[in-house]
């Protein structure tokens, strides 16, 4: 038994990465940010507000979240609209309480149907992030690039036509792109992208799109519905994480706590009161700037 | 090892019970080390036959960039908070990260870390290979981590825990003298080999931070918690026993982890000093210290 020779080759073995999609950098070394009013800490939320059709589709890949059982799956389809009906409104009311302006990664499918949704959203000052078409509509590399084409462009046409403004952001279902997705994203007026975690500020990619890393580890969907934590834990590793960055920011100049929300998981009645006292506590610690993807994207290409 | 037969033939059995008790450097009764995995993963690696590199479609935007946070901003997050409490690295090294990011390793070459080899990225597994091939990934890691740092490494972990019937005996041959990868005991134990003088050192699936927070699903926490209560249970055994801490900053090195762990650091820490129980070393010297005592034996 032996490998094909091919394997232990290694054509891109020399330094920086094996890719061009963006250049290697360490963070600690870049210039620092300095966040608006000597902020220490961005306080990024992006809520995810999703549309799963009760036909699910596993190509390219079947989105978390989707239908489980067989047809009807009545229990998951049903369990998602309450997040787009109920919990989303508990959240909206938070931040407003809060006075927090947050971004909303919206499948255009809530456009289509549920434009109320999508207009309570703007009214409220909040940032409609491109989300995709329903969560029938992932992206990878086997999906044809003309189809992936179609989908950027045309969830990021009827998400504006309802919102009545563009989109900045793309957020891809569970992060996934393929090759192309970056240049697509640009051909269709994207300024920046939150798929990549690979980092904790923004940074650029060669083709001049940002990607605003929205840490995947500190969502609900992972602390509680992967990793079954409580709500009161989740929330203590926020604050655990906001705490660390306002130490670090000291040294090293802004920091961002990208929190990653999900109506049908935190908005849910026992896990509400653990998250708006949340909201509070992180309103409490001096160095909080609650900011939208854009308003950082904003700061980062004004300081870069 | 044995290949084909039910018993591999690694080691001899050697109950814990009856075990002549002895003490560590400095009459410490645990020898603590941390092992930093700095990992390369290839974006869009050649498949092997035996295992896929990536859940999804190349690129797997998520689980290739978590892990490229290493080499971004989780490394030095991870490694100021060793340095800070004295704790040095024994790394588990993919080394083509020495082409790919020579910062990475010279900083932790310039801390004082020992390495040891993880194959040459974390992305090609040994499944498959042939002898020739296999030693040509040992000749490689040798080659590589002495041009980048001037260590010579002596021990292994494969890559991605990929193994052959072959691979403890062709790492004895070239000389390396310790193996990360058998788990079946709190001690150094001698391995089984063709030629060369191997021993197996405890590393730990069961507290590395992957396990600790995506088998176990633990909050940050209780990792820690789990850390502290290895550590109070190793230390108070009279036998002289290891405690592998094994990292990946993409893991540890995150935001609302890095401040429980350096709880663990400064626990650990105040029971190193003198008359205290933790021997706070790295593999290499672990190995050297236990055929010290254990040479003298047989």
């Amino acid at each position: 038994m032996s490998l094909d020779p091919e394997y232990l080759e290694y054509p891109k073995r020399g330094l920086g990465y094996d890719h061009d999609l963006f250049p290697y950098s360490v963070m600690e070394e870049r210039k620092p940010l300095a966040w608006p009013e000597g902020k220490s800490v961005a306080t990024w939320m992006v809520v995810s507000l999703e549309w799963f059709p009760i036909t699910p589709e596993s190509t390219p890949f079947k989105a978390p979240g989707h239908m489980q059982t067989a047809y009807p799956d009545y229990r998951h389809y049903t369990a998602r609209e309450y997040g787009t009906r109920v919990g989303f409104y508990r959240l909206l009311d938070a931040f407003a309480k809060a006075d927090v302006k947050v971004s909303v990664a919206a499948n255009a499918a809530i456009a289509q149907r549920y434009p109320s949704v999508i207009r309570d959203i703007v009214d409220a000052g909040h940032e409609i992030i491109a989300h995709s078409s329903d969560m029938n509509g992932t992206i990878a590399s086997t999906l044809p690039v003309e189809d992936e084409r179609k989908l950027i462009t045309e969830s990021v046409a009827i998400l504006s036509d309802v919102a009545g403004v563009k989109p900045r952001g793309w957020h891809s279902i569970a992060r996934q792109q393929s090759f192309a997705t970056m240049d697509l994203l640009k051909d269709a007026g994207i300024e920046y992208c939150c798929d990549w975690v690979n980092d904790e500020l923004p940074y650029a990619f060669n083709n001049g799109v940002v990607n605003i890393p929205l840490n995947h580890e500190l969502s609900d969907r992972q602390i509680i519905n992967v990793q079954q934590q409580s709500a009161d834990s989740y929330a203590q590793q926020m604050l655990d994480a906001h705490d660390w960055l306002s130490a670090e920011a000291e040294v090293h100049g802004g920091r961002m706590l990208p929190m990653h929300l999900t109506p049908y998981i935190i908005g849910l009645p026992y896990r509400m009161d653990a998250f708006e006292k949340l909201l509070g506590d992180l309103k409490a610690r001096e160095g909080t700037w609650f900011a939208r993807g854009c308003d950082i994207l904003d700061q980062f290409r004004s300081q870069m | 090892m044995n290949e084909g037969e039910k018993d591999p033939g690694l080691y001899d059995f050697a109950p814990y019970r009856g075990r002549k008790p002895f003490a560590w450097p400095g009459d410490k009764k645990v020898a603590v080390w941390i092992s930093p995995n700095l990992e390369f993963y290839e974006i869009d690696p050649p498949t092997n036959p035996h295992r896929k590199s990536w859940a999804m479609p190349h690129p797997d935007v998520v689980r290739q960039s978590h892990r490229d946070h290493a080499n971004r901003v989780s490394h030095w997050r991870m490694a100021e908070v060793m340095s800070k409490h004295g704790f040095p690295g024994s790394v588990s090294l993919s080394v083509a990260l020495c082409q790919h990011h020579p910062n990475v390793v010279e900083d932790a070459n310039q801390r004082g870390w020992e390495f040891f080899s993880h194959g040459i990225y974390n992305t090609r597994y040994s499944y498959g290979m042939d002898e020739a091939q296999e030693r040509a990934i040992i000749e490689d890691s040798i080659k590589t981590v002495r041009e980048a740092t001037g260590q010579t490494i002596r021990g292994w972990l494969a890559p991605a825990l990929t193994h052959t019937p072959r691979t403890l005996d062709l790492i004895a041959e070239y000389g390396l003298d310790y193996t990360c990868d058998l788990y079946h005991d709190d001690q150094p134990q001698r391995v089984k080999t063709k030629t060369g003088d191997l021993i197996s050192m405890p590393y730990s699936l069961e507290v590395n931070d992957h396990y600790g927070f995506f088998v176990y699903n633990m909050s940050p926490r209780e990792y820690a918690d789990t850390l502290i209560r290895q550590y109070e249970r190793l230390a108070a055994e009279p036998s002289g026993t290891v405690m592998c801490i094994p990292l990946h900053s993409y893991l540890i090195g995150q935001p609302h982890r890095i401040g429980p762990f350096e709880d663990v650091l400064k626990h650990i820490a105040a029971d190193a000093g003198d008359g205290g129980r933790a021997w706070i070393t790295r593999s290499g010297d672990i190995a050297d210290a236990w055929r010290a005592i254990h040479t003298k034996e047989a």
